[in-house]
């Protein structure tokens, strides 16, 4: 990847931040999503799947919601990327998986 | 309100969509060619779909009085086998000074594989060769990262490709600023579970430079909403983002990379 060619701007704002509405609109609808990961990781241990590659990726990026560390999205979703940077020779299938596994351990 | 659905596939939408996004302020909508969830059998198959893209469809949509163009190619979800994708890519030009025809797009990569970027770089040269407007879909999921620095390399490799004329969609918080950063535009795409939210999409407005954003849907066969984007118009709305910007963002900004095209044109309706 080359280096910047386009100097970076700053993204925008509202004027008047409305601080307290950010947390009253979001606060129920990302609980409900916090809650569905937890009962997420419960069912696979229940059933038995908690080993597979992606639930281990996902409890893994989980840890970055609190490192107490700016872009928390940004990170989460390079961690759940494939980190090679080389065309592969053939295609492993139409549809991607949503985390990245070695292909050694495929 | 008004906006540009600038990335939709109609084709797999009902008429009542169309009703349904013209009520909520749609002044046109723009259709990449795609993938329709099976692979075609022969260049005869992709002939029917570009002919369905550039005579049918925009003539669907005008019974709602809403402008239709279209982008063509061969999806990179088909580009593993070389021979068809050189007979669509030698079939493309028939098409070309068709109306409705924006460019080439959505081409790009799905699995990251040698065969896709063989095929993305012909696409490449053909654009090139018709000065022809250029939209990338970049790869879901796992494959996003990886897939957007070689579709950047290989565009900043090529001496042809102008970035202010190329749009790199389907963005989300780990490329956004990878396409950015190099000259080219960014799309946002609003679509449930593998790409980005209206509350997500609205952080990145906040977080990057949004000059060169656009949002769409990409509503197709899947689970999507060919509303979605008037919904982030709400989101951005309830934050406290004004009317003006949401115009900028949600219309003027896709009117101005898409009027690079001369055939890009909204009637009576102006930027201003």
């Amino acid at each position: 990847m080359p280096k910047t060619r386009t100097p970076r701007t700053p993204g925008r704002l509202p004027a008047n931040i409305p601080t307290r509405a950010v947390v009253d609109h979001g606060f129920i609808p990302v609980r409900a999503k916090l809650i569905e990961v937890a009962a997420f990781l419960d069912r696979v241990e229940r059933y038995g799947a908690a080993a597979d590659f992606r639930c281990d990726a996902l409890r893994k990026a989980a840890a970055v919601l609190v490192d107490g560390r700016p872009e928390r999205a940004r990170r989460i979703l390079e961690k759940l990327s494939d980190p090679t940077t080389k065309a592969d020779k053939i295609s492993s299938g139409k549809a991607a998986l949503g985390a990245w596994q070695k292909p050694s351990a495929k | 309100m008004r906006y540009i659905e600038p990335h939709g596939h109609m084709v797999s939408r009902t008429t009542d969509d169309y009703q349904a996004m013209v009520t909520a302020g749609c002044a046109a909508v723009c259709e990449p060619a795609f993938w329709a969830g099976f692979d075609r059998s022969s260049v005869d198959g992709f002939r029917d779909y570009f002919r369905q893209l550039t005579e049918y469809e925009p003539a669907r949509a005008a019974k709602f009085l809403l402008p239709h163009f279209c982008w063509l190619c061969i999806n990179p979800k088909e580009a593993e086998d070389l021979s068809l994708a050189a007979d669509v890519l030698a079939m493309i030009p028939e098409f070309l000074e068709k109306p409705n025809v924006l460019g080439i797009g959505e081409i790009g990569l799905n699995r990251n594989t040698r065969n896709e970027l063989k095929v993305l770089e012909q696409h490449v040269n053909l654009a090139v060769k018709h000065d022809q407007l250029i939209l990338v879909h970049t790869p879901h999921l796992e494959d996003k990262l990886k897939g957007t620095r070689l579709i950047v390399d290989l565009l900043l490799s090529h001496k042809g490709v102008k970035p202010e004329r190329v749009i790199i969609d389907h963005v989300e918080e780990h490329t956004i600023n990878h396409v950015l950063d190099q000259g080219f535009w960014a799309g946002i795409t609003l679509y449930p579970d593998s790409k980005s939210s209206p509350p997500r999409a609205v952080d990145m407005l906040e977080t990057s430079a949004n000059e060169r954003i656009w949002l769409n849907s990409a509503c197709d066969w899947g689970v999507s909403d060919p509303l979605a984007v008037p919904k982030t118009a709400f989101e951005m709305r309830r934050r406290g983002h004004t009317a003006e910007f949401v115009d900028q963002v949600l219309y003027k900004n896709p009117i101005r990379f898409l009027s690079q095209c001369p055939k890009f044109r909204l009637g009576e309706q102006s930027v201003g």
